[in-house]
């Protein structure tokens, strides 16, 4: 076992002491940015991807990566205690953790959520070890079109998956792909939708993007609503925990199902979001005590954060084998591989040994790092909910600022992130989803580079993408994905008129 | 949702999403006018480098035409925000542009100071000391945080250079 030799490796890369250091850091913060409100897991990675250019790029991603497990373990914790999600995939928790938090039951419901999103995260990590190396040898074979066919998968699965309607899902990826092509086209070096201004030769950064459509966006939305913190108290001691595992195991089928809809979810970019949502639609539909939902059951609270977990680090599975990022997050993760230089995607497993398997290895302590972290520092992050939005939303804010600028080194970047978080607000309340076209700005000019690749080799004919077994069935795949909700409709029609 | 009966009005749910969708065509629109200067046909070197841009602005002004006619249909007078909603938003875009536009002449830290004091004096009506505290402290750690330990500078101005920093 090849694989076997190389994650042993990766451990010895991991626990090198600054590494572990590094790991702690990037929990204890990502957990941070779960809990406050503004900050999520992209653009929490985005403004403190900066910090990372001077570090190796091993300790970089252990770092980052280690921030958006944090983060996706803070965001049950706010949703648990406040019924506030700190994060879209931890509006599932709501349904059943706030009720148990109602009751007194905030430590099971808080043990029983940590757990299973540590699972989930297990789970999916076994699957990134033991399935990535293949994907990406397969995936040493493809050519521009297959590429392309790859790229048009991913971005056919958000219209079809996505829960916002699939013309504003199309428009949202539209817009990303045309901000991705603004500057220097990167095949004839020839200047393109710049219209003279010199500030957009080298086009829109998307880590710009990401800070002002879900950062700023984020806090606008936030000061509409006018939010004002009220939550139980979070008492959680051994005993408590303790109690809670001997009851878990008794939902395993609900874990195990939830996590391979989480993993599922994942590696398709539909994400973290929808995945809990549907764990927590099926399970409710599945469990004996189904009816009992959304009344403080502890399965409603494992199935959603289970999924949530699973498919937030199944989205890596795609970004390392095949550079096509899984998530909002995991684009930026990638952002963060190009800066250091190194080129996403299955080459990485051949030329850069020792960051892939440095970074897996990190995947599983990192998430026991994190699951003890969470466990003995949830009063502490709770407490820190309870500043009052009005001293948190100016910090948030001068942060997405030092985060933008830093980039570049740039201020007409910090004018950039405000305009696109005024965009980002108002795209998010006419229910356009914004993951697509943060997705597009990242790959686009890659898309761009197969496609134009492909049709070079076939003198324009589209064909090309059809021309084999491999391309075509991944277009097939792509064109499935693209119309899934009218086949569903279609499907359910069909059987209601049989019936 | 509606507590205060004074501002339960506000631009309809209808309004203003068919403003976004056309500014979402306008953009669309614009992208192909770019690309066509750009040239959209083959080149030497195969696809001209207006070639993809073109056919993304088709599908976005397409998609807002669908967009504007499934928006139109639907009419179920539900608002986009309350005024006082909108006028708490603005509360925070129109100081954070200011904040933005200050930057390039005060530097990042005096800007900051300023921003996070007006902030938490005037919508959260904190004690001066309070805000002095917070509004002073941030900047001092941001600063010993990026340029000391991570080494990543961030704007200045005249204030800094005074200071030596």
């Amino acid at each position: 076992m090849e694989e076997l030799v190389n994650l042993f490796h990766g451990f010895a890369v991991a626990l090198q002491p600054f590494n572990i250091m590094v790991m702690v850091v990037g929990i204890v913060l990502g957990v941070l940015i779960g809990v406050l409100p503004g900050l999520g897991g992209a653009n929490g990675v985005a403004i403190l991807l900066p910090l990372t250019f001077s570090m190796s790029p091993t300790s970089a991603i252990i770092m980052l990566s280690c921030i958006y497990w944090g983060a996706l373990f803070g965001g049950a914790i706010t949703s648990i205690l406040f019924n506030i999600p700190g994060e879209p995939w931890s509006v599932a928790t709501t349904f059943d953790g706030y009720p148990m938090a109602q009751k007194g039951k905030a430590g099971e419901a808080l043990t029983a959520a940590f757990t299973s999103s540590f699972v989930g995260a297990l789970f999916a990590v076994v699957m990134i070890t033991l399935v990535a190396p293949l994907v990406a040898s397969f995936a040493l074979q493809f050519g521009p079109a297959e590429k392309f066919a790859v790229y048009f998968l991913a971005f056919c699965s958000f219209v079809g998956l996505s829960k916002e309607p699939p013309f504003k899902t199309i428009a949202a990826m539209m817009i990303g792909f045309a901000l991705a092509a603004v500057g220097l086209d990167s095949i004839t070096g020839q200047l393109r939708l710049t219209f003279g201004m010199t500030h957009l030769l080298n086009g829109f950064d998307f880590l710009i993007a990401v800070i002002g459509l879900f950062g700023i966006g984020e806090i606008l939305l936030t000061m509409e609503e006018g939010l004002a913190f009220r939550g139980g108290n979070a008492k959680i001691n051994l005993r408590v925990v303790l109690q809670t595992w001997k009851e878990l195991p008794a939902y395993w089928i609900t874990s195990l199902r939830s996590c391979l809809i989480g993993c599922w979810m994942g590696v398709t970019p539909a994400g973290a979001t929808p995945a809990s949502f549907m764990s927590y639609g099926i399970a409710k539909r599945v469990a004996k005590k189904g009816n009992n939902f959304g009344k403080g059951e502890i399965e409603g609270v494992v199935a959603p954060e289970t999924a949530a977990h699973a498919a937030g680090t199944a989205a890596l599975l795609p970004m390392l084998s095949l550079g096509v990022p899984g998530s909002p997050t995991a684009a930026v993760l990638l952002g963060g591989l190009l800066i250091w230089g190194l080129q996403p995607g299955p080459m990485l497993f051949v030329e850069q040994k020792e960051f892939v398997w440095g970074l897996i290895a990190s995947m599983y302590l990192g998430n026991i790092v994190g699951l003890l972290v969470v466990l003995t520092c949830v009063p502490v992050f709770a407490a820190i909910l309870r500043v009052p939005f009005s001293i948190i939303a100016p910090l948030i804010l001068v942060l997405c600022a030092i985060g933008a600028y830093s980039v570049h080194s740039s201020t007409f970047d910090v004018v950039l992130m405000l305009v696109f978080g005024v965009i980002g607000y108002l795209l998010k309340k006419a229910n356009y989803p914004l993951a697509p076209l943060v997705l597009a700005i990242v790959l686009g000019d890659k898309a761009e580079e197969a496609f134009r690749q492909s049709l070079l080799g076939s003198q324009g004919s589209l064909g090309i993408f059809f021309s084999n077994t491999l391309v075509s069935s991944i277009m097939v795949l792509g064109l499935i994905a693209l119309f899934w909700s009218a086949i569903q409709q279609g499907y359910t029609r069909l059987r209601g008129a049989t019936a | 949702m509606t507590t205060g009966s004074s501002s339960n009005t506000g631009p309809t749910h209808k309004l203003v999403e068919a403003g976004i969708t056309l500014l979402i065509a306008l953009f669309g629109v614009i992208v192909i006018a770019g690309s066509l200067k750009a040239g959209i046909n083959w080149g030497a070197e195969g696809p001209r480098a207006g070639f993809f841009p073109f056919y993304i602005g088709i599908f976005i002004v397409a998609s807002s035409a669908v967009n504007l006619w499934n928006g139109l249909r639907e009419d179920d007078g539900r608002l986009f925000a309350e005024w006082g909603q909108l006028r708490q938003v603005m509360s925070v875009v129109i100081p954070t542009a200011i904040y933005v536009g200050a930057m390039p002449f005060t530097g990042l830290y005096v800007a900051s100071i300023f921003f996070i004091a007006w902030f938490m004096r005037w919508l959260g009506k904190y004690p001066w000391l309070t805000v002095l505290a917070v509004a002073l402290g941030m900047p001092i750690v941001t600063y010993f945080i990026f340029e000391r330990w991570f080494m990543v500078p961030l704007p200045k101005g005249p204030v800094e250079e005074w200071l030596d920093l």
